[in-house]
């Protein structure tokens, strides 16, 4: 490990997210509210510490994948905890593992909350939560990429630890032209959606929140009722589509800015994306249609937002779903395991896994009625090598193996097994509510401080795909000389 | 600027490199999987699978957009095919590597057919370099800028007449019009100024005319005696260009070879050179051959460490020069160290060809570069621009100008005439200049001004 440009890069990590604090510090000066303090000393706090450790003298500035890893899993480490501090400073969360979970919840694009009462909270930590959710969604360091001029061959390595799929690529030959190229579509789809909440008759200050909760996949809202509050079908039409499209590969958006649309079409991840999204629809209408609702535009209306929110691992909600039919729900429990597109703000499994696993799955048939038998796995055409291949069957290992771990921990404090089980899966999948108590109308103020140390690492675990996170807490990584 | 290149091999990999580190847009198309994952992990270049005749595939790598496209397969045919295709697919510029002789006879009518920039034959430009190393035996190393009017040579300082001299006196003491642009003191290197000194050991760049540079050496007693007869091992390639340059030279050449069929095909190739068939390696068929009495050897079998012992074994024999053939570039520093005076690396040559047309390419406007060369193991760049219309000093003396550290003008080309450049002289509109300067990058005359630099 280069533990010295590993630390180099982490202070400029800390100077960014001072920055990413002032639109927030300036929100709670307008207001005149008591948390402008508390971020005044984190701005500082940050920037002391950030300056001073981006200070050090480099050996050498070679970037190999480990450090890659390591510099992505300790940077949003720190930038969590740093991320905590308002909360704990301003007074509106006392206890520091609440506001961790909060923060950690913010910016790996969860939306879990700990907050009984969030309308009582100042703006300026609202306006925070809800940054930290659009920040989180395309990744802080791909933003230290996109604005440090210094992006060089290693540097993919960091992109590729933090954007999440299997195989995050480029769209251009440089890294940080890369970078830049996918902040200037997630700002603009991000400024679209804002100005089109204003319209539909939003405050702007709520609309920014929605946005942001939306192009991150987050899912803050600063109302306790989530979107249910304005009850606005407007609204909640702007927000299904956006949530839509923010969980859709950011890389078919720059295909189709080229002019490529039929890009959209070909790609099989983005068919099996939708045809999942309309399904679930369908499934969940005719079967909440005359039990929990009476009309069939209603069930319309809060299924497509319902599917939409959680497929994408938004986690938004228009209606308390806890009271839906148990297949409905069974329906939104798959739909958090399988998540968004890769390359997009969503979290989860992501739907070009699932598709590969299917695919894998339909050939060890295959090779039983013909075993010598010759079939190599193709997505789009192109043979998806043996390596990638066994790479996606360890993840879905990997990530059943976390959630089965976190479940264990979790359910040591007695909650019900609905709770447990789906507490569990909606943090490592960054959705936000899961089912009973953790439900849309519920929070996690009432799970113990172990279990929120749990949720709040899954948290992390889901957002960077467990590797990063394991390979920091992996002795061998850390070592000078690793045999 | 956007370049395609086809090809992930060893050239490949190098131009990705070099080019990608100024700021072009490089896609490398490749078939390999393992070829390009070495190049995505270590380079921040774009990798496209698939091959580079496809069109699908080149249009997939962007070929629509590209301003360049590099074939550097390994086979001629695909190189071609390639840029043709990327021609029609609309790409600028092509560059193919073409190394078949029976190409390279028909080149012109290719170039025009397929619509090729530049064709470049490794093993042509390496029997280029070598034949430019017998003409001048005494220098390590030759560049050649202004089309041939000026000469950068590589000349070690051991027991000349000028150690112990500062730069500034030295025309004192030698009469010929000469500079010297950088110099080499163990791993430290310099661009020196007037009272610099000269000490045992040092590796001087001398810039200047051709007949100057040779005047200086043959002063300080470097250019003895000239290369008559000269022994090559590997009849290969290169030594069938090779003999084709020195042929117009006047020096005779004896080919050793250890394949009949080769031998009797070079016999009809090269009709007035002594062709032996044996095995090169053997020290008492070198010595029969009377290696000894050889003004120059050397070596260019396809193996690399067969090319290092035989160049070693005739250095050890007092060959006069030597020179040995070596494709990998993993040990220039342990080689340097074996007292071999020359190391060609055909693939380095090819490398160093086309990122200098891509240059020539990128500066096609305003001040454009010339030519660059690495030198000194690329720690230095000299680099030949055409003063323009936009540059800032024209007829500024040069005494005037405070320069960027470490850079230099070397040379300045007027009309035919050469000028090594003192305090009075300065650049007027059209010359080509000659800069020696250790920071790369430099892509415009404008460039080697230091801020606030004319001063008054």
């Amino acid at each position: 490990m280069n533990i010295r440009l590993i630390v180099k890069n982490l202070g400029y990590v800390l100077v960014i997210e001072a920055a990413c604090m002032l639109p927030s510090l300036l929100v709670s000066l307008a207001c005149g509210q008591p948390d402008f303090t508390a971020f005044l000393i984190t701005i500082l706090l940050l920037i002391a510490t950030g300056m001073a450790i981006s200070r050090i003298r480099v050996e050498h500035d070679d970037l190999y994948t480990r450090d890659g890893f390591a510099i992505v899993a300790l940077g949003w480490l720190l930038i969590s905890v740093f991320g905590a501090l308002p909360f704990l400073f301003s007074g509106a969360i006392p206890r520091f593992i609440d506001a961790f979970f909060e923060s950690v919840s913010g910016f790996t694009t969860t939306g879990s909350t700990i907050l009984t009462d969030i309308e009582s909270v100042p703006k300026g930590l609202l306006l925070w939560r809800s940054f930290t959710h659009w920040i989180g969604g395309m990744g802080v360091l791909v933003l230290t990429l996109a604005i440090l001029p210094s992006a060089k061959a290693g540097s993919l390595h960091i992109m590729q630890a933090e954007s999440p799929g299997p195989a995050p690529g480029k769209l251009v030959p440089k890294v940080g032209q890369t970078a830049k190229i996918l902040y200037a579509i997630y700002i603009a789809m991000t400024l679209v959606q804002v100005i089109l909440l204003i319209i539909a008759g939003l405050p702007v200050y709520d609309a920014f929140i929605h946005a942001f909760g939306t192009a991150g996949t987050g899912g803050f809202s600063n109302m306790n009722r989530s979107v249910g509050e304005y009850n606005n079908v407007a609204v909640e039409i702007i927000i299904t589509v956006f949530m839509f499209i923010f969980g859709v590969n950011f890389s078919l958006y720059y295909q189709g800015l080229k002019g490529n649309f039929k890009a959209f079409w070909r790609d099989e991840e983005f068919r099996f994306y939708t045809g999942t999204v309309v399904i679930a629809i369908a499934l969940i209408v005719i079967n909440t249609l005359g039990t929990v609702y009476q009309g069939f535009w209603d069930s319309l209306r809060y299924a497509s937002f319902q599917v939409s929110s959680i497929i994408t691992t938004t986690g938004y909600s228009t209606v308390d779903f806890n009271l839906w039919p148990v297949f409905s729900k069974a329906i939104l429990v798959v739909l958090m395991l399988v998540g968004a597109c890769a390359g997009s703000t969503g979290g989860a499994l992501k739907c070009i896994r699932i598709v590969l696993l299917f695919k894998a799955a339909r050939r060890e048939i295959v090779k039983i009625i013909h075993p010598r038998s010759v079939h190599t796995v193709k997505i789009g055409g192109k043979v998806v090598s043996e390596e990638a291949l066994g790479a996606v069957m360890s993840y879905f290992f990997l990530y059943m193996a976390v959630l089965v771990v976190s479940t264990l921990i979790v359910a040591l404090e007695g909650k019900d097994p609905v709770t447990s089980v789906t507490a569990v899966i909606c943090t490592i999948g960054n959705v936000g509510p899961g089912l009973g108590v953790a439900g849309p109308v519920g929070n996690f103020s009432s799970f113990s401080l172990l279990s929120k140390i749990v949720l709040s690492v899954d948290m992390l675990i889901g957002r960077l795909e467990i590797l990063p996170v394991l390979v920091m807490f992996s002795p061998s990584s850390w070592k000078r000389v690793n045999i | 600027m956007k370049i395609i290149i086809v090809g992930d091999g060893k050239v490949g990999y190098s131009l990705a490199e070099t080019l990608s580190q100024e700021d072009n847009d490089i896609i490398v198309i490749d078939k390999s999987d393992e070829a390009l994952r070495k190049a995505s992990e270590n380079l921040d270049v774009m990798c496209v699978r698939g091959s580079g005749v496809s069109a699908r595939v080149m249009i997939e790598a962007g070929v629509r957009q590209a301003d360049l496209v590099i074939a550097a397969t390994s086979r001629d045919e695909l190189n071609m095919v390639c840029c043709l295709t990327a021609k029609r697919l609309g790409a600028g510029h092509t560059v193919a590597r073409i190394r078949d002789p029976e190409y390279t006879d028909e080149l012109s009518i290719l170039k025009h057919e397929l619509g090729l920039d530049l064709v470049i034959n490794p093993e042509q430009a390496a029997a280029g370099e070598i034949a430019q190393l017998l003409r001048f035996p005494s220098a390590v190393n030759i560049e050649v800028f202004a089309r041939g009017r000026v000469e950068i040579v590589e000349i070690l300082a051991d027991d000349t007449p000028i150690v112990g001299m500062q730069l500034k006196n030295i025309h004192r003491a030698i009469s010929s019009d000469i500079l010297i642009g950088a110099v080499l003191r163990g791993e430290d290197l310099v661009i020196p100024n007037g009272d610099f000194e000269i000490q045992k050991g040092d590796i001087l760049y001398v810039v200047g005319s051709p007949s100057s540079v040779y005047n200086f050496c043959r002063q300080i007693g470097k250019c003895t005696q000239k290369i008559r007869n000269i022994m090559v091992v590997g009849g290969g390639r290169i030594a069938y260009y090779l003999v084709q340059l020195l042929r117009k030279n006047d020096m005779k050449v004896k080919i050793v070879d250890n394949n009949r069929e080769r031998c009797l095909e070079l016999t009809e190739l090269l009709p007035d050179t002594l062709i032996i068939h044996g095995d090169g390696s053997d020290e008492s068929l070198l010595l029969s051959e009377n290696v000894r009495d050889m003004d120059a050897f050397i070596s260019l079998t396809g193996n690399d460490e067969v090319n290092l012992m035989m160049a070693f074994t005739a250095k050890q024999l007092n060959v006069g020069k030597v020179v040995a053939k070596v494709t990998r570039t993993d040990y220039p520093h342990v080689i340097k160290t074996m007292g071999i005076d020359n190391i060609i690396n055909p693939k380095l040559i090819t490398t160093n060809h086309i990122v200098r047309y891509v240059r020539g390419l990128k500066n096609a406007i305003g001040n454009p570069i010339e030519t660059l060369y690495r030198i000194i193991n690329g720690k230095a760049e000299a680099i030949e621009f055409i003063a323009g219309t936009s540059t800032r000093f024209l007829n500024v003396p040069l005494k005037k100008l405070r320069l960027v550290e470490n850079t230099l003008v070397a040379a300045i080309a007027r009309k035919g005439k050469i000028i090594i450049p003192h305090g009075n002289d300065s650049i007027r509109l059209g010359d080509s200049v000659i800069v020696v300067t250790m920071n790369s990058g430099l892509t415009d005359l404008n460039e080697i001004l230091a801020p606030g630099g004319i001063l008054e």
